[in-house]
């Protein structure tokens, strides 16, 4: 079989079909609440036909779109980490039985899923999940089965939204590898179709279902000058040259105060990343005191019980909390998984309440570091 | 096992304050919990929903509603006293509730209006929290309450463990449950990034911003929600309304509508 093929617009459906019929659960964008979510849906017809997205810091609004692209839309408020890692798991439960106790573990029946729509950053995203908890002393089995059952469909990025960058974190705005088929949409002297890439045996095997053809020079040319054209569009930029070492370095940054008087501590920049992975486990009990069950749920750096510990909380001020997941994600990650915690989605920016950039407070800690060496 | 005194149930004593009964009804409200509730705890005094009133000592106290007048002072002074764990419910008994509107005026002058013999009317100044008065062993948040916290603080005293009661802010609720944020998404204001989680962020479940129904969260920045509040369209007359709802007489919440009062 070609590696690369074309797919007519009008034939996408076949890929839904193929991918049920071999029993995956299909995942992908949807409209939602005004805003473009990924969700189970059976269909093409249910992606967000003709329609995108401006995101700005603490904004993001719907916008109709002048053709009947399938993904001319960019970074969703939440990413596909909510299927991989569920935001609440019962671990086991455990019951009395007179002086005896039982205990069960719960593994939830695995869904084997497609995620048609994945953005290269996301990919990369998931990779790096794949470190968190598939390597080392502590792995997560319920990750692992999903992650081992799921099948990728890659959607590179025709369009940059506005609080990307990507192009500086080079997870996108092209899947290079990593996936089990790869989509460019593509709208050229009035057709519409998709240049088809196959990553992997299994996205083969799928593509044999579907109707394809092959893809002229022109048109893998066409798709290689529009993804040219996303990375010149990038709106952000973030220079991680020696960035782990500059933040390491910086711990007591005046910086960091500036940004704490802004910062609310709500904690929707860790959820809404789509690498972030803190979780903490709750116990419950029933009335009599018989049955117990083990929740783990989300939880972020930035609530103060996350800190908490025999003794007192060793992160209080906003200032820590802050200083925390920025030094997590761009610098002490590096250490221990050996790549950047940031894909550059945006994320953290858009659904900021109140509109805080990674990106801007990195180059005020760069900045203020390169003048006060100028004045040394 | 559940605590047992002397081999016998926990003695569960019900009060009632300046409120609006809500908070204790949800107890009642929580059927089919209710009789787990009975069989582990014995109510002992809680006159909305029973004649039974036994005398304490009490291993636990449920107190709703809010400090208004002299004699309530005394009141839970008793209270405290009879009382083993005092556990407070709800916006009035932890903030004031919507009663404490009225510290921002002359009680004096409301008293004159509406009572035809305004000598036999004796009430205080303001409305305060339970917490003003006596020690509080635990407060839990909301107008109304969430019964399954309340079920959860009386469970956790049970087992003598800790409850599940997160203080955090109601935008993790909202993010958990996979919301889109109505105020990135639609521009509505939403006091959920200042407010503590409880109610499982239900207006913007709604498509509505938050209320602000479980006070300040843990770590509460509110000029800095208050400042996006007025990017996103609203007068400084709007976010003062905004932070003097339920839990106006919160300190978070008092001083940042009073910061934007004319
Ligand atoms: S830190 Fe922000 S931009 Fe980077 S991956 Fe996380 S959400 Fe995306
Ligand atoms: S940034 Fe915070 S929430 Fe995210 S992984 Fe690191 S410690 Fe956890
Ligand atoms: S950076 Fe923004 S999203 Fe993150 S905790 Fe602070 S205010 Fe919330
Ligand atoms: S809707 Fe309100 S509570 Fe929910 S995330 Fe947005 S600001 Fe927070």
């Amino acid at each position: 079989m070609n590696r690369t093929s074309k797919l007519e617009a009008n034939n996408l459906q076949q890929l839904f079909t193929a991918l049920q019929d071999k029993g995956y659960v299909t995942v992908g964008p949807t409209l939602r609440d005004e805003a473009i979510v990924y969700d189970r849906i059976g269909s093409a017809n249910e992606l967000p036909v003709g329609w995108s997205d401006e995101q700005s810091p603490a904004n993001y609004r719907l916008t109709k779109r002048s053709d009947d692209s399938y993904f001319g839309f960019n970074a969703t408020p939440q990413s596909w980490k909510k299927f991989l890692y569920p935001p609440l798991r019962k671990l086991f439960t455990m019951r009395r039985d007179g002086k005896s106790l039982e205990l069960s573990n719960e593994s939830d029946a695995n869904i084997k899923y497609a995620f048609v729509g994945v953005r290269p950053c996301e990919l990369s995203a998931i990779l790096i999940q794949d470190k968190v908890f598939q390597s080392g002393e502590y792995r997560d089995d319920a990750y692992s089965a999903a992650r081992r059952d799921l099948f990728i469909v890659a959607v590179n990025c025709t369009t940059a939204g506005g609080t990307c960058f990507c192009s500086s974190m080079k997870t996108g705005p092209e899947a290079q590898k990593d996936f089990d088929i790869s989509l460019t949409e593509v709208f050229r002297d009035g057709a519409h179709f998709f240049v088809v890439k196959i990553g992997s045996e299994l996205g083969a095997s799928i593509m044999e279902l579907v109707e394809t053809g092959a893809a002229s020079a022109e048109e893998i040319e066409t798709t290689d000058a529009m993804l040219r054209q996303t990375e010149s569009q990038m709106n952000k930029t973030m220079e991680t040259d020696g960035l782990p070492r500059l933040l390491a370095e910086n711990l007591e940054h005046p910086h960091w105060e500036d940004v704490a008087k802004r910062c609310l501590t709500c904690g929707n920049c860790t959820m809404v990343c789509p690498t972030c992975f803190c979780s903490t486990v709750e116990d419950i009990t029933d009335l009599s005191g018989q049955n117990a069950e083990r929740l783990r749920r989300w939880d972020s750096c930035f609530t103060v019980d996350f800190s908490k510990v025999a003794g007192g909380n060793f992160r209080i001020s906003t200032k820590s909390r802050y200083r925390q997941w920025l030094t997590h994600k761009l610098s002490s990650w590096v250490e221990q998984f050996g790549v950047s915690g940031c894909v550059g989605c945006g994320r953290c920016i858009t659904w900021c309440p109140v509109g805080i950039d990674l990106t801007a407070e990195v180059q005020a800690i760069r900045g203020a570091e390169t003048q006060q060496r100028k004045g040394d | 096992m559940p605590v047992r005194r002397n081999g016998r149930k926990p003695r569960v004593a019900v009060f009632k304050f300046a409120s609006c009964d809500g908070c204790q009804l949800s107890l009642l409200d929580a059927e089919e919990e209710l009789l787990a509730v009975a069989d582990a705890i014995d109510i002992a005094f809680f006159p909305e929903a029973s004649r039974r009133m036994l005398k304490g000592p009490y291993d636990i106290g449920i107190v709703e509603g809010s400090i208004t007048t002299p004699h309530d002072v005394e009141h839970i002074r008793e209270i405290r006293k009879s009382c083993g764990a005092l556990i407070t419910i709800g916006a009035c008994a932890t903030a004031g509730g919507i009663q404490a509107l009225r510290n921002w005026k002359d009680i004096k002058e409301f008293v004159r209006i509406v009572y035809a013999s305004p000598e036999h009317i004796s009430t205080l100044d303001r409305s305060l929290p339970i917490g003003s008065f006596v020690h509080v062993d635990f407060e839990l948040r909301g107008c109304p309450i969430n019964k399954y916290e309340l079920i959860e603080v009386i469970n956790a005293f049970l087992h003598k463990r800790k409850p599940n009661v997160h203080t955090h802010s109601v935008c993790i609720d909202c993010k958990l449950k996979g919301n889109v944020c109505v105020m990135v998404a639609h521009g509505t204001p939403c006091l959920g990034p200042v407010t503590q989680s409880g109610c499982g962020a239900i207006c913007p479940s709604f498509d509505r911003g938050c209320y602000g129904c479980y006070g300040p969260m843990e770590s509460p920045n509110t000029p800095v929600l208050a400042r996006q509040f007025s990017e996103l369209g609203e007068t400084q007359h709007d976010i003062s309304l905004a932070f003097r709802g339920f839990n106006a007489y919160a300190e978070a919440f008092r001083r940042e509508s009073e910061a934007h009062e004319k």
